[in-house]
């Protein structure tokens, strides 16, 4: 407990469970590829880097796109658009009812009935009400993340002390004087932080509502590739979905450090 | 500079009574020091002045005026903690003070509002002996930097009344001698009525022109909600020699006699 690995070590010690993975792949594919040539179920990693040369370099036959940027683009505008939405009312609405009696009166347990509906549930009217387009993907990974980060936020705003709020009355403080210039910055790093904890859920919606129905995006190529068990495509798209999920929660992380070096006061000092 | 008068106030929650029959002439200009053991109410005191509650029954006037309902830039006030914003650099915890004031929508200030607004907070952090660190966080301050910031904040609107609630309980024993030597001028210069809390009988003896002991007198084990505190001493620390006794007992019976002792 007392003994911490030094900054090369810890890079290091978390590269070893990868490495570990990745070894035990290699043997695995190894093995059923000399008991079957045909074997479908773990590429080699010679074939998958082959495939995903063509897919993101080389133009489809059929389209002349190139097929990994065009998913890639699609699913991305359409997560951009529903985290920008959900974020935009998870601030708006988490701070109101954090902070005015009456609209958490109004709103808190709305919000809290409809965090509890699973959003998976209601893709079905999504489809039926918004149709097979983007919107019904967006309204989806809105509907999942934005009653989450309302909860969060408002939570956030209540954990505020008292003495602060009173403090900024005493200075002649209006409410929305209070709102925008004492609440919303101290929970932006809270907004940050729900957002990215929201990512992985964010990614689950887009991924099924692509698999549901959708012509293009990476949740839909992965779901056409089962058909034809093409592991040689579903493999690198997973691993090039988890690597941008993972882009973002850096670049956010790294954003809420940069922009609000305050509220990380204490763990630069440890 | 502003005179308080608490008229027959009563605290009740639900069953519970925590203050009865409260009873002050509080002089403008007047240092006062609250004492009273713990839970004796003398941070609700503090609160119901402050607006942040209000009393059950009785009224409070400032000024001769009824009290606000509501924490105004009139009274200005200062915690044991929590009291500075910890996004504001020093400067912007004084600073916004004045944005508070000059913008409604924004609570931003520009040119020559905020250069005037700047130059303003300075003087204050000049007076408080932060102006070295006026780029700081909060975070990097020390318990006493922290609560000298605090102060300069409550001062930058110019309150009439300024309301110190154990403004010092949490400072080692040299910081808080430096923070006595801190006050005194700064309530002489700005002119305040300054009503503080405290646990520290030095404290409330040394600084405060009046003192005023909470307590509850009465006790019902059967009901310990039943009886609140009263005012039990009311002493005028202005005169030299031996403190006089104004009111032993006598001060929330006879409202009258409680006389505000100016410095």
């Amino acid at each position: 407990m007392n003994i911490a690995p030094g900054r090369g070590g810890r890079i290091l010690l978390a590269l070893i469970p990868f490495f570990l993975i990745a070894l035990v792949y290699v043997v695995g594919s190894a093995e059923r590829r000399a008991a079957n040539p045909d074997d479908k179920l773990l590429p080699p990693v010679t074939e998958m880097v082959e495939t995903t040369t063509t897919l993101a370099f080389r133009p489809d036959r059929r389209s002349g796109e190139i097929v990994l940027w065009v998913d890639t683009a699609a699913s991305l505008q359409r997560l951009f658009i529903g985290l920008a939405i959900a974020t935009a009312i998870g601030l708006a609405l988490g701070l109101a009812i954090g902070l005015v009696p009456f609209v958490g009166a109004t709103f808190g347990s709305l919000i809290a009935v409809l965090s509890m509906i699973p959003p998976m549930a209601v893709l079905p009217i999504l489809f039926i009400v918004f149709g097979l387009g983007e919107l019904s993907k967006v309204v989806l990974i809105v509907f999942g993340v934005a009653p989450c980060i309302v909860r969060d936020l408002a939570l956030a705003v209540g954990k505020l002390p008292t003495e602060q709020l009173v403090k900024a009355q005493s200075l002649g403080a209006s409410t929305w004087q209070i709102a925008v210039r004492v609440v919303l910055p101290q929970i932006m790093p809270r907004l940050i932080e729900s957002v990215r904890l929201m990512l992985g859920p964010a990614f689950l919606f887009l991924i099924s509502a692509e698999a549901i129905a959708a012509d293009v995006g990476l949740g839909y190529r992965i779901f056409l590739m089962r058909r034809y068990l093409a592991m040689d495509v579903i493999l690198p798209y997973v691993a090039w979905i988890t690597l941008l999920a993972y882009l973002m929660d850096y670049a956010l992380a790294h954003i809420a450090r940069r922009s609000f070096p305050w509220a990380y006061a204490q763990d630069t000092q440890r | 500079m502003s005179a308080l008068s608490v008229r027959d106030v009563w605290v009740e929650y639900g069953d519970q009574i925590v203050l009865e029959r409260i009873n002050l002439e509080i002089a403008a200009g007047a240092f006062l020091s609250v004492v009273g053991p713990s839970g004796a109410g003398k941070s609700t005191f503090l609160r119901l002045i402050l607006g942040q509650e209000r009393p059950t029954r009785g009224t409070i006037l400032i000024d001769g005026a009824p009290l606000p309902g509501e924490p105004g830039p009139d009274r200005g006030v200062v915690f044991q903690r929590y009291s500075v914003f910890p996004h504001l650099t020093v400067l912007g915890n004084v600073l916004i003070a004045y944005e508070f004031e000059g913008s409604a929508v924004l609570a931003r200030l520009s040119g020559a509002h905020r250069r005037d607004a700047i130059a303003k907070s300075e003087g204050l952090l000049e007076e408080v002996g932060l102006i070295a660190h006026r780029d700081k966080f909060p975070s990097a301050l020390s318990g006493g930097m922290q609560q000298r910031l605090a102060i300069a904040q409550a001062l930058a609107r110019r309150p009439c009344v300024l309301l110190l609630d154990e403004p010092f309980g949490a400072l080692d024993p040299g910081t808080r001698a430096q923070m006595h030597a801190l006050i005194r001028p700064l309530w002489r210069e700005h002119k305040m009525t300054i009503v503080m809390v405290t646990h520290d009988l030095k404290e409330a003896f040394g600084l405060g022109t009046r003192l005023i002991a909470l307590d509850k007198p009465r006790h019902d084990p059967q009901a310990p909600g039943r009886y609140g505190a009263v005012v039990t001493y009311d002493l005028d620390l202005t005169r030299d020699g031996p403190v006089p006794v104004l009111g032993f007992l006598k001060a929330s019976q006879q409202p009258d006699q409680s006389q505000g002792a100016t410095p």
